[in-house]
This record gives structure tokens, C-alpha cells and sequence, in this order.
């Protein structure tokens, strides 16, 4: 399984990415692009959106099916990632490099689980 | 609680993701839907179908009994052939749709959706009448489909020529694929050429690993139930419980040419003449918008909701989203747009002729 030690995780399988200037990046795990199988549509926010700690920012849509992604914080969006909009199996092939967006101004943070807890959650579930 | 088909063990070993589906536990995919569908598209693809039902229906007036159930013509049938039809109920709804095989004057093999089994099965026990028996055999028999380009190459390593049909909806009664006596007919449900095998239960596994094996140089691999929807919804086949339903006629349905109304008569005739001019037709829609629609999208055209959609997704090899709705008729021409509510969100969409891809063609532009 492939957890990123320098991540944050979510139980409901996104990660955080402290890039240590106020933003963050955010978007999901290995182990849920996999369960969530070919990728062919992303969802995003606009620039400029506040998204909300556990509620909805995003939707990506397999061949068989749609879900919704949880933002792990209430914070503004600095910027998407218009790559993933035009290649959501960039998500597939790399889950860790395909943030879907950059926030600022972050007032609330869901409980996180470092990749360590993330790791035995996952086998908890399995 | 699921029932397993006889090829679950052989699912799990190739590393098929397995889900509850009509009763039954399948696997939804093995590789991955895109990768699956394409391999059919260009290649071949390996299928478990075994949770289809079959009946046998046998005797004198089996015939007579035939043409009255379904709504197609079976009376210019050859031993050996195959037809597809809906079978109606009494106000012209779909009941189910089934492809019956004639093995003989007397005795035919109807083959009917796994989710439909009981129903239809109920249905016909009430209708048949005369010189004639009913059995249902679906849990006797097993069924494999092998689709794709390179099918019948495939077929040609482990069958004889001349026990290989050749010509679409056709069949051989009792063909020996290793050692497994078979139906093997020339029949599928993903818009390529292929065949559809039946056998015992028991007989499975063997004939699945025997085409894995020599279908390997022609890029044969495992399919689920993923590709097969994304295959049939691509070809524009129809699905029961989407595109039919007890509540539509098969005209709206747009399988009119499957319903022959110049029989003497059928169960659902009245009904369908009752229902008067056509008011709904089944339609392809491409989206034009940003999004994907999916089953129970309703569709507007402004405020007026005139149609739901019953199928869609992304197609991997038209490489777009679209989907098949039925639609109030006024609202049918190719070339009309309207807007479908894709989970609150309007999405733009437009009517586009079926099917979207034809044996090598993307036809949607």
C-alpha cells in the first residue's frame, strides 16, 4: 500500500499536504482511486470557493459510478487543478501527485490521521 | 443471500472484484472497465453470463405457444437459428426480453434475464397452453461468452470449422469444446462479433481456462459486468429495466422491429394498439455540457421535464459521455438539445442517432 509518510490523512480517504506557506494541497489516496476504479470525470470548486470541513468540495465519476470528496478542512481555494479536469486517469496513475486543489485562509481542520494511523485504518477496514 | 455461478472460484483466482448482482455474485471487473471494454472492442473478452436463465419449451403446439407469448415471428425459423424478441404483458408492457433457439420443430431454448427469472417463468407457466411443457433448466446450465475481433480466430483453435457457426443468430446444438458438450451460438451482447457458449455447470471452469489459454496470443482477457454494460450501452442494445420496462412498450422502447403486428395475435397486442399513437421514443443523447448522465437523470426543456434517461455513462471507446432516454416524441429529432439534471446540476445534451459505435465505427461526432 502506497501512504506517503509527509501526508495527512482522512477516513474517508483524502489527504492534506502541508506546502508550509499557509496553503495546502488537497486530494485522494491510492487505496481510493483504486477502490473507486477508471476515472473519467472530475468535479472541481471554483478559485476563490470556501469549501467546508467534511462536507462535499468535489466529485469524481468512474465508468460504473459517482462520488463525493470531503475536504479535510474549511478553507478558501487558491487554485484547481485544470489537469485533472482534462485527464482524471492522472488520479489513477498517480493519486499523490494529482492534487485536486490549493487552499488558503484555513480556519477549521477535520481530525487527521497520519500515514501511520492511515496504514492501520485501512487494514482495520480491509 | 447471493448464489455463486458455477465459475465464482474462477473469478476470484483471476482477480475479479466481485459484486452482488441479479441474485448472483459476479465479478464487476477484473483489470479495470476501460481496459476490459477496449480488449472486446479490439481484441476479445471473456465472460461468465451463467446467472442468465434458460427455459425449455417442448411439445406439439410449442410454436403456436411461441408466437402467442412473444411479440416476433417464429414460424420461418430454421433448426439452429436464433431470434431475439420482447415478450409482453397484457397492457403491452415489456415482461421481459429473451432470445429463443430452435432446436427442432418441437423443442425450443429460451434464454431470459437472470433478474427476471421467477417473473417470466411465472408468466409463461400461466399462458402456455395446449400440446406443451415448460421447464426451467437455469440452474443447470452454465453460460460464457467470448467477444471481440479476434473470437473466432480463438474458437478456430479448439473447434472445427465446421462446428462453428458462421452466421449471426445461428447455432450448433451439441458441439465438443475439450470435453464439454456445448451449445455454441453466435450470438452477444457488446456490438461485436462472438459467441455465446452453454454447458453444464460442472463443465465451466474447464472450457473457461481452455479459451484463457489459446485466446492469450490474441489478447484475450477477463471481463465483468462493467464492460458489459459500457459494450451493450455503446452498441445501443437495450437493457431490461432501463430501456424496458412492464410499464413501456416495446415500440417506445424503439424495438418495433422485434414486435410484428401483422400477426394474428399476441399478448400485448390490444395493449399496444389501446395506447394509440406513439407518445415516447427511446433516444441516444451526447453531452455537450461538462458531466456524466446517468440512469434517472430527468430531462428538461426549460422547466418541462419531458423524458428521464435510462442508461449512461462515459464510453471508453466513443471517449464521451452519453446515454439513452426516453423522451416525449416532440422532443425526439436528432439534433435536439435539452438539458438533463445531473444530481441538481443542469448539463447540456443533445439528441443523437443510435447506435453510438458499430462494428469498428465511432459514430458519434
Amino acid at each position: 500500500m502506497n501512504i506517503p509518510a509527509e501526508l495527512k490523512f482522512t477516513r474517508s480517504h483524502e489527504w492534506i499536504k502541508d506546502l508550509g506557506n499557509g496553503e495546502y494541497e488537497i486530494g485522494i489516496s491510492d487505496f481510493a482511486q483504486h477502490e473507486l476504479g477508471d476515472l473519467v470525470f472530475v468535479n472541481l470548486p471554483q478559485e476563490g470557493d470556501t469549501i467546508t470541513m467534511e462536507e462535499p468540495f468535489a466529485d469524481v465519476e468512474s465508468v460504473k459510478a459517482v462520488s463525493d470528496i470531503y475536504s479535510p478542512v474549511t478553507a478558501v481555494v487558491k487554485e484547481i487543478n485544470e489537469e485533472i479536469l482534462d485527464a482524471p486517469e492522472t488520479i489513477n496513475s498517480g493519486a499523490y501527485d494529482a492534487w485536486f486543489v490549493r487552499v488558503e485562509n484555513v480556519t477549521e481542520t477535520a481530525e487527521l490521521l497520519s500515514a501511520e494511523e492511515y496504514e492501520a485504518f485501512l487494514n482495520e477496514e480491509a | 443471500m447471493e448464489l455463486k455461478t458455477p465459475l465464482y472460484d474462477t473469478h476470484v483466482k483471476y482477480g475479479g472484484k466481485i459484486v452482488p448482482f441479479a441474485g448472483y455474485l459476479l465479478p464487476v471487473q477484473y483489470s479495470g472497465v476501460i481496459a476490459e471494454h477496449m480488449a472486446v472492442r479490439n481484441a476479445a473478452g471473456l465472460f461468465d453470463v451463467s446467472h442468465m436463465g434458460e427455459v425449455i419449451l417442448k411439445g406439439k403446439d410449442a410454436l403456436a405457444n411461441l408466437n402467442r407469448l412473444m411479440t416476433n415471428d417464429f414460424t420461418d425459423m430454421y433448426d439452429g437459428q436464433a431470434r431475439y424478441s420482447p415478450m409482453c404483458n397484457s397492457n403491452g408492457g415489456v415482461v421481459d426480453d429473451l432470445i429463443v433457439y430452435k432446436i427442432n420443430d418441437e423443442t425450443y431454448f429460451i434464454v431470459i434475464n437472470a433478474s427476471n427469472r421467477h417473473k417470466d417463468v411465472a408468466w409463461m407457466k400461466e399462458h402456455i397452453q395446449d400440446d406443451v411443457t415448460m421447464e426451467d433448466i437455469s440452474d443447470s446450465v452454465a453460460q460464457i461468452a467470448l467477444q471481440g475481433p479476434k473470437a473466432k480466430a480463438i474458437m478456430e483453435k479448439i473447434v472445427p470449422a465446421e462446428n462453428i457457426p458462421q452466421k449471426n443468430y445461428s447455432f450448433i446444438p451439441r458441439v465438443m469444446i475439450g470435453g464439454a458438450e456445448c451449445i455454441l451460438s453466435f450470438t452477444g451482447y457488446t456490438g461485436e462479433d462472438g459467441y455465446e457458449i452453454y454447458t453444464s455447470p460442472e463443465n465451466a471452469a474447464a472450457v473457461w481456462e481452455l479459451l484463457m489459454e489459446n485466446g492469450k496470443e490474441e489478447g484475450l482477457i477477463p471481463c465483468g459486468l462493467g464492460a458489459r454494460d459500457t459494450l451493450r450501452l455503446e452498441a445501443a442494445m437495450p437493457l431490461y429495466g432501463h430501456e424496458m420496462t412492464d410499464d413501456i412498450t416495446p415500440i417506445e422502447s424503439g424495438l418495433g422491429f422485434f414486435v410484428k403486428m401483422n400477426k394474428e395475435d399476441f399478448i400485448g397486442k390490444q395493449g399496444i394498439i389501446a395506447k394509440g399513437e406513439q407518445k415516447i421514443k427511446r433516444v441516444g443523447l451526447k453531452v455537450v455540457g461538462r458531466g456524466i448522465i446517468r440512469e434517472h437523470c430527468d430531462l428538461y426543456d426549460g422547466d418541462k421535464k419531458i423524458g428521464v434517461v435510462s442508461s449512461g455513462t462515459h464510453c471508453p471507446c466513443v471517449g464521451t459521455a452519453v446515454g439513452m432516454a426516453l423522451v416525449d416524441i416532440e422532443y425526439a429529432a436528432v439534433g435536439t438539445t435539452l438539458e438533463a439534471d445531473v444530481r441538481g446540476r443542469r448539463v447540456a445534451v443533445e439528441v443523437i442517432k443510435l447506435p453510438f459505435y458499430k462494428k469498428g465505427e465511432v459514430l458519434v461526432k
